[in-house]
């Protein structure tokens, strides 16, 4: 096991696409352990992806389960991953391990049928909605060499209004 | 060591102000920091970080012929800025409600007698002269809940002031 080194903006790299993985085998779960190693040395990383430690193949790892009030799958390694369905869009506030200080608001899908291999090579499916499905959407764009602040609408207030939290009634102010 | 100076232009708006200042501080070899430039009500505003290790009147005299030049007021600041200092937002409160005055004061005092601090705030006047609304965004951050910012908020309800109270969820990865 080992801490990788990961790979910071405006690295080049960073924009590679990633190549699908073929062989399932020990070299591909070891990398999987010290990819995981590395997300947690991070800071309060809920997900990472090969190509940001420089690994350019299609492999991320996502997990919000230490997020209190958080629909997640636990800690889910995705191999090949692939989003199948997309529904409803929303804006959240996103951050990445390869922009160190920097956040911005990005619209992302709302909902989610994602499809993709384990390190075994099972394939799975999960549906995902929320949080969990926009911290995939940010790693899959990792595999693509997209970055979140290519997609950064704005880094002030969010201009969409999401659930709203718990107000007992609408009341409409008299015009 | 290079110092920060806080430069703030402001002048009549109009196509090419930013990038005539910065050409000209440019030149001067002074490297430019987080920055805010927006217009605001037919003015342009610009307020930002400008390290340097020119002293203060080297900035004037290469600013001298554009502000002149453009109409723009220039005040500097030298300030013990370092960038990296970002403190996170993670709560959004969004007011709007019939334009009149003391609706700011009402809701960052409410804000405030919960420790929140506020990290921006921009605000705006919709609808017409004759029913102005007025419309505030506010990013902060807040150690208590949002159920009691949400509580704290809920006596401007009643005097016509939507106000709505969000987590801001940031997502790392
Ligand atoms: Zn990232």
């Amino acid at each position: 096991m080992a801490i990788l080194d990961i790979l910071k903006l405006p690295d080049p790299r960073l924009k590679q696409v990633s190549t699908p993985v073929e062989h399932f085998d020990a070299a591909l779960r070891d990398f999987v352990a010290d990819l995981e190693e590395t997300r947690q040395d991070g800071p309060a990383a809920v997900g990472i992806a090969a190509p940001q430690v420089g690994r350019f193949e299609r492999i991320v790892i996502v997990d919000c389960s230490s997020r209190p009030k958080t629909p997640n799958h636990g800690n889910l390694v995705l191999v090949n991953p692939e989003i199948v369905h997309w529904e409803g869009y929303e804006m959240g506030r996103e951050g990445c391990l390869s922009v160190p200080d920097y956040t911005g608001n990005v619209i992302r899908a709302t909902q989610i049928r994602l499809r993709a291999q384990d390190p075994e090579g099972a394939v799975h499916e999960y549906e995902m909605e929320g949080y969990e499905a926009r911290a995939v959407q940010h790693e899959i764009d990792h595999l693509d060499g997209m970055l979140f602040v290519d997609r950064v609408v704005s880094r002030r207030t969010d201009l969409y209004q999401r659930k709203t939290y718990a107000k007992k009634k609408k009341s409409k102010p008299a015009a | 060591m290079s110092d920060w100076m806080m430069l703030t232009l402001v002048g009549a708006d109009r196509p090419g102000i930013v990038s005539r200042v910065t050409r000209a501080l440019c030149g001067v070899g002074c490297n430019l920091g987080e920055a805010s430039m927006l217009r605001l009500g037919g003015n342009f505003t610009i307020m930002m970080m400008v390290a340097t290790e020119q002293p203060e009147s080297a900035l004037r005299a290469a600013l001298a012929p554009v502000a002149d030049e453009l109409g723009l007021r220039l005040h500097i600041d030298t300030v013990n800025g370092e960038l990296h200092q970002h403190l996170l937002p993670n709560v959004q409160v969004r007011v709007s409600g019939a334009d009149r005055t003391g609706i700011v004061a009402d809701v960052t005092e409410a804000l405030a007698a919960e420790g929140f601090h506020i990290l921006e705030l921009e605000s705006d006047v919709a609808g017409d002269s004759a029913s102005p609304l007025y419309i505030m965004n506010i990013q902060g951050h807040s150690e208590r809940p949002v159920e009691r910012l949400v509580e704290a908020l809920a006596g401007l309800d009643a005097r016509g002031v939507s106000v709505d109270v969000a987590a801001i969820d940031l997502m790392i990865g």
